[in-house]
């Protein structure tokens, strides 16, 4: 009640000090800078992809360097790796254990692939490779899940573009689950 | 302890200053230990003194009061389980351990204490340092804010009794044949607190969010910057940004010092180390809410956005964790929660589900919050099958493991909240069984 209180003075005060700038009680305004730092995320299209460029070969060597100590390169098959995240390797469009839900295999957009590695990848040290050189790994990634050609390049007008092969495989439960996926008595 | 007081060795050599003035307590101590002599002695006469008999803990005086305090040391059982059965070789390459599940056959009513809250994060769980982290609120908005731990203290505070639980809790009952798992690996990643916070809504009012506005994107400031989006009309409604469990800042491994809490919501929904909302008119799919958190349906369709968590309870006395030692009377007790509202009922079978019996509720029973079940059982020796069921306030019942197979198949692997079995054996073994 008296916490109460002295936010109705504090308001009534504040919005007559503020009445145009912010509106906000104890909040201060965020700066471009403050959002950039905090802000990483990408829509499926392209919205918020960075500026750079990249291509499968150079994505190829990145991830050896950076990524295959974790994954199985295309062909290898080390248990280990595998129980980390299998990147490759599933040709069943709809993967239907978990363990076969890989990029080609279920994921719905490009841009998804881009959006993570970098915010994610590699496990070590997330965010220290440049914009390009997620981009040609991102490149590497859907060529070898046989989406885009060898000498395909990715950009931000490029990656969301391509299509995946279960970008149709999904069915929206909120609010509510579909009846048919609902357990009768 | 009380052995080095009978022992207490008077140490004339420790000298507050020179000249020969001894420590204060010195004299304190001497005489503890004279008195504590006495009794000693006068018992090796014969002498019969009032506390023959007691224990140490009440002949003797007990520690110190502390500023932060921990269990009996004797409570070593009732600990989280960390991730269960990897290999070396795999922890190597994941770097951290990223589950620890809640002890609950070793706990009562609906409130965890923080230390035993279950625990999962993607990459770990971050140190932040509170002075050098604030949540941005940003987007479909006319005035983008920044709020520190310090400003969210400032404003009126909610404090609501929540139940969270993670999208995969119980997923090995997916599988085609019974585990022999324990309560705590099949259940534990679900816990009950008390959450304090500032409900969103007021923050986005603030903000001044476009009439356009239909999801939020939280992101975490955690390693791999957990992302999910969530509703506008949740985030209007229940959702706040936690900074308090249990009156306490929540814990590092709880999202210490913001979390995004959406009270019924899946539990990787309330993003942890919150750092950034962005409002938006559409969902960002992030790699958390379409490669992982959905679930494959029998026709190939992947259910995406389960948000609202279904209808659920689980026995927690008897379970694995303990056997029936002679026949008799049990009480028969567990928690049931629903992500809609409240809980309405809750019955309990002992023959695998052909009879039911209605179970007391304890209250009060709070929405969206785990409620305790209890019934009386006496158990005669034979087999038995113990299963719980719960219908909440909307009438949504928890199905049997059959009647959810049937409607989803069993390719998914998270959202599993069909009725669960604990089989009774004539010796008074308990396990993890399908009937
Ligand atoms: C030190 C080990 C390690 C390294 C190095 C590593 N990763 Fe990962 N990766 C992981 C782990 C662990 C996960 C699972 C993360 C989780 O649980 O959320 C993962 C998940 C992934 C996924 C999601 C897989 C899925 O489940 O569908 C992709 C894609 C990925 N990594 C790509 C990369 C790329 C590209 C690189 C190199 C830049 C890389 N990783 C380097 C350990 C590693």
């Amino acid at each position: 009640m008296f916490m109460h209180r002295i936010l109705i003075i504090a308001t009534l005060f504040l919005s007559t000090q503020l009445a145009t700038a912010q509106e906000s009680l104890f909040g201060v305004p965020a700066t471009q800078a403050d959002i950039d730092k905090s802000f990483w995320s990408i829509f499926p299209d392209g919205e918020f992809l960075p500026d750079g460029e990249g291509n499968v070969a150079e994505g190829r060597e990145l991830f050896e360097y950076q990524c295959n100590l974790c994954h199985n390169f295309p062909g290898e098959n080390d248990p280990v790796k595998n129980q980390i995240g299998k990147l490759f390797g599933v040709d069943d469009k709809r993967g239907k254990s978990n363990f076969e839900q890989t990029i080609g295999s279920y994921w719905p957009y490009p841009t998804i692939v881009f959006d993570y590695i970098r915010r994610a990848m590699p496990l070590v040290a997330p965010m220290s490779l440049t914009n390009s050189e997620y981009y040609s790994l991102t490149a590497y990634l859907l060529h070898e899940n046989g989406i885009i050609a060898e000498d395909d390049v990715m950009n931000k007008n490029t990656l969301p573009k391509v299509e995946m092969p279960n970008k149709d495989g999904f069915i929206n439960a909120y609010p509510e689950v579909p009846e048919k996926y609902l357990a009768k008595p | 302890m009380s052995k080095n007081k009978n022992s207490l060795i008077i140490d004339t050599t420790d000298h507050a200053t020179k000249g020969g003035l001894l420590n204060r307590r010195l004299f304190l101590s001497s005489a503890i230990a004279t008195t504590a002599a006495l009794a000693t002695t006068r018992a090796a006469y014969g002498q019969e003194i009032v506390g023959e008999g007691q224990e140490d803990w009440v002949l003797y005086p007990g520690s110190d009061a502390v500023e932060y305090s921990n269990r009996s040391r004797f409570e070593v059982n009732s600990v989280k389980r960390l991730l269960p059965n990897d290999s070396q070789e795999f922890l190597d390459l994941r770097l951290t351990k990223i589950v620890a599940r809640t002890p609950l056959d070793h706990l009562m009513g609906t409130i965890t204490p923080n230390g035993l809250h279950f625990e999962r994060s993607h990459q770990g769980i971050p140190d932040i340092d509170p002075d050098q982290h604030s949540l941005v609120i940003h987007g479909m908005v006319k005035n983008p804010l920044k709020f520190d731990i310090n400003a969210l203290e400032n404003y009126p505070t909610v404090s609501r009794n929540h139940y969270m639980e993670c999208s995969g809790n119980s997923n090995v009952l997916w599988q085609e044949t019974p585990t022999n798992q324990s309560l705590q690996e099949i259940h534990g990643l679900l816990s009950g607190s008390e959450w304090t916070g500032v409900l969103l809504s007021t923050l986005l009012d603030e903000c001044g969010i476009s009439p356009d506005a239909k999801w939020i994107i939280a992101e975490g400031a955690d390693n791999g910057m957990m992302t999910r989006s969530i509703p506008i009309d949740k985030a209007l409604d229940d959702t706040m940004i936690a900074i308090r469990q249990n009156g306490e800042r929540i814990r590092p491994s709880q999202g210490y010092p913001m979390r995004l809490f959406n009270p019924g919501f899946e539990g990787n929904t309330s993003v942890k180390w919150l750092r950034s909302i962005y409002v938006s008119d559409r969902p960002v799919m992030s790699i958390q809410e379409t490669a992982k958190y959905t679930d494959m349906m029998p026709d190939d369709m992947a259910l995406q956005f389960t948000l609202e968590q279904d209808v659920k309870s689980i026995i927690t006395r008897p379970s694995s964790a303990m056997s029936l030692k002679k026949k008799g009377i049990y009480e028969i007790t567990g928690v049931a929660w629903s992500g809609k509202g409240k809980i309405a009922r809750v019955e309990v079978s002992v023959d695998g589900g052909n009879t039911w019996a209605d179970t007391a509720l304890e209250g009060p029973i709070h929405a969206k919050m785990l409620t305790r079940f209890r019934i009386p059982w006496m158990w005669d020796g034979s087999p038995a099958v113990l299963q719980s069921r719960a219908i909440d306030e909307f009438g949504r019942f928890q199905p049997t493991r059959k009647q959810l197979i049937d409607a989803r198949g069993r390719n998914g692997v998270y959202h599993f909240h069909a009725v669960h079995s604990w089989g009774v054996a004539t010796n008074g073994e308990i396990k993890n069984v399908y009937a």
